[in-house]
């Protein structure tokens, strides 16, 4: 459902992704692990289309993103990190908004909010203006605009960010029971969170995939058992980068 | 089409579901009847034509006005990530660009046309070309639609609203004294008749006020509509080259 292959982008001589392939099926969760800055989120932001790479190919079901980026579009659903959101509209008036731009209307449109409202739990602040809602409530509320259209390929961008332990555990679930029948890439810097919903996990680290396995294998390759033993083991340290980059200069 | 439909409705809806657009307009309307009574010497010329105390007034009032109403048309998909969502929405840039102005330029169409008591007014006490006063009128919109294009344009640059707002009116105001007679008559005498005849041809007065004395010229109606389909278009390469 999404194949990459050596996608690279730079932005003038630093390269924030670098040569990246990997692909997701259907049934497929991919956790997206690395520290910040590795590159995750513009790896993202180029399968959905809004940053164009600089090189390589990207599809989603077998579009094209860069030669097709509408059609690609259709079949993504996005959740950006900072889970954006139209602070002067209410809950439900950015949903039908949210499904009207995605083509929905009349039952269909009705349905599909309803329906996002439901599986985000968001019917206790469905009338409520988004600027007065909790932080897991606009996570929630931007989680229920990517699934209206109910895609194909859903990529989640930190989707437990800023969330308490409860809430963490409810997406989590979700994000397992929607894989069952999608293709979801998600990132987060959680280690608890591979084992709690992916199928697959990478490890990026400066823009390459140092690590790519099951959960189970991940804890294997670790030697401890323990997934932040590996993930110290192959990430830099953002202030041993800073040294290397000094020294360069 | 439908695409810029529902971006229309969001964002006219946005407008007046905020204090702003009925800031901006209640303003609007007590600015220009300020200026019609006390400048305008609307009552003491006894002329219905309302050129010369009503119209000659409005490019003043938009000026500073046009550009509150638009700075945040992108200056806060910027600053609150939503671009992020619109730039991965199956539509196309131009078609935000397009639903964005049309709702901002309707706030104006309904400012505008809100100074109707004026013209009911004149109709009262005399008989004025009816004609000219709806030829003034589309002026004045025309005007005040250059004027949002810009900002729209300036809004596309940066995140912060206020920044567009001071930018966007700077430019307007420039555009506006660029060929104010008194102004041209000053550095008429000392810069070159060339330089003169290329800042007056920039600025707005030679178009709006033959619209605002009634007379419909083809070329003033192209140097707005250029002027705002240019100013569109910059906006879409801006906002593309910022996300390369």
């Amino acid at each position: 459902m999404i194949e990459v292959e050596n996608l690279t982008k730079k932005f003038g001589s630093k390269t924030a992704v670098d040569d990246l392939s990997f692909s997701v099926k259907k049934g497929e969760v991919l956790g997206f692990l690395g520290p910040n800055g590795a590159g995750k989120s513009t790896t993202m932001r180029m399968v959905t289309g809004f940053i164009p790479p600089t090189s390589g190919s990207i599809r989603v079901c077998g579009v094209s993103v860069v030669q097709d980026p509408m059609g690609a579009k259709r079949h993504i659903g996005y959740l950006p990190e900072s889970a954006p959101l139209y602070n002067d509209m209410t809950v439900i008036g950015f949903l039908n908004f949210g499904a009207e731009i995605r083509g929905l209307s009349g039952s269909a449109k009705k349905d599909s909010v309803e329906k996002a409202i439901e599986t985000c739990f968001l019917q206790s602040v469905a009338n409520q203006s988004i600027d007065t809602l909790s932080k897991g409530y606009r996570h929630r509320t931007c989680l229920a605009q990517s699934l209206l259209h109910d895609p194909d390929v859903l990529i989640l961008d930190e989707p437990t960010d800023g969330l308490d332990p409860n809430q963490k555990h409810e997406v989590r679930q979700l994000i397992r029971r929607l894989g069952e029948d999608k293709a979801i890439l998600f990132s987060t810097h959680i280690l608890e969170e591979v084992e709690a919903a992916c199928t697959r996990a990478v490890i990026v680290d400066r823009g390459k995939i140092v690590v790519d396995g099951t959960p189970a294998e991940l804890i294997a390759k670790s030697g401890t058992g323990s997934l932040t033993d590996l993930f110290r083991q192959v990430t830099t340290l953002d202030t041993a980068s800073s040294a290397t980059s000094e020294d360069a200069a | 089409m439908k695409d810029v439909w529902t971006i229309f409705k969001r964002e006219l809806s946005s407008f007046f579901s905020q204090p702003i657009a009925y800031a901006i307009i209640v303003i609007y309307l007590l600015l220009s009847m300020v200026f019609t009574f006390t400048l305008g010497n609307f009552i003491e010329t006894g002329d219905a034509s309302l050129t010369y105390s009503f119209f000659l007034y409005q490019p003043f009032v938009l000026m500073v006005l046009v550009p509150a109403v638009g700075m945040r048309l992108w200056s806060e998909e910027l600053r609150s990530g939503t671009i992020e969502l619109i730039g991965t929405y199956p539509i196309s840039l131009w078609s935000v660009i397009q639903g964005k102005f049309k709702a901002a330029a309707t706030v104006w169409l309904i400012a505008i046309l809100l100074t109707f008591p004026i013209w009911i007014t004149v109709n009262w006490l005399g008989e004025p070309d009816n004609l000219a006063i709806i030829s003034g009128y589309i002026g004045t919109y025309l005007l005040a639609c250059t004027f949002l294009a810009i900002t729209l344009l300036v809004s596309a640059f940066t995140r912060d609203q206020v920044v567009c707002l001071i930018v966007a009116s700077a430019i307007c105001i420039g555009l506006v004294f660029a060929s104010f007679e008194p102004f041209v008559r000053q550095y008429s005498k000392t810069l070159p008749g060339g330089i003169k005849d290329a800042i007056t041809a920039l600025g707005v007065w030679d178009h709006y006020l033959s619209l605002a004395r009634g007379s419909f010229r083809l070329q003033d109606f192209v140097w707005f509509i250029s002027f705002i389909v240019a100013s569109l278009l910059g906006t879409s390469a801006i906002l593309s080259a910022k996300r390369a």
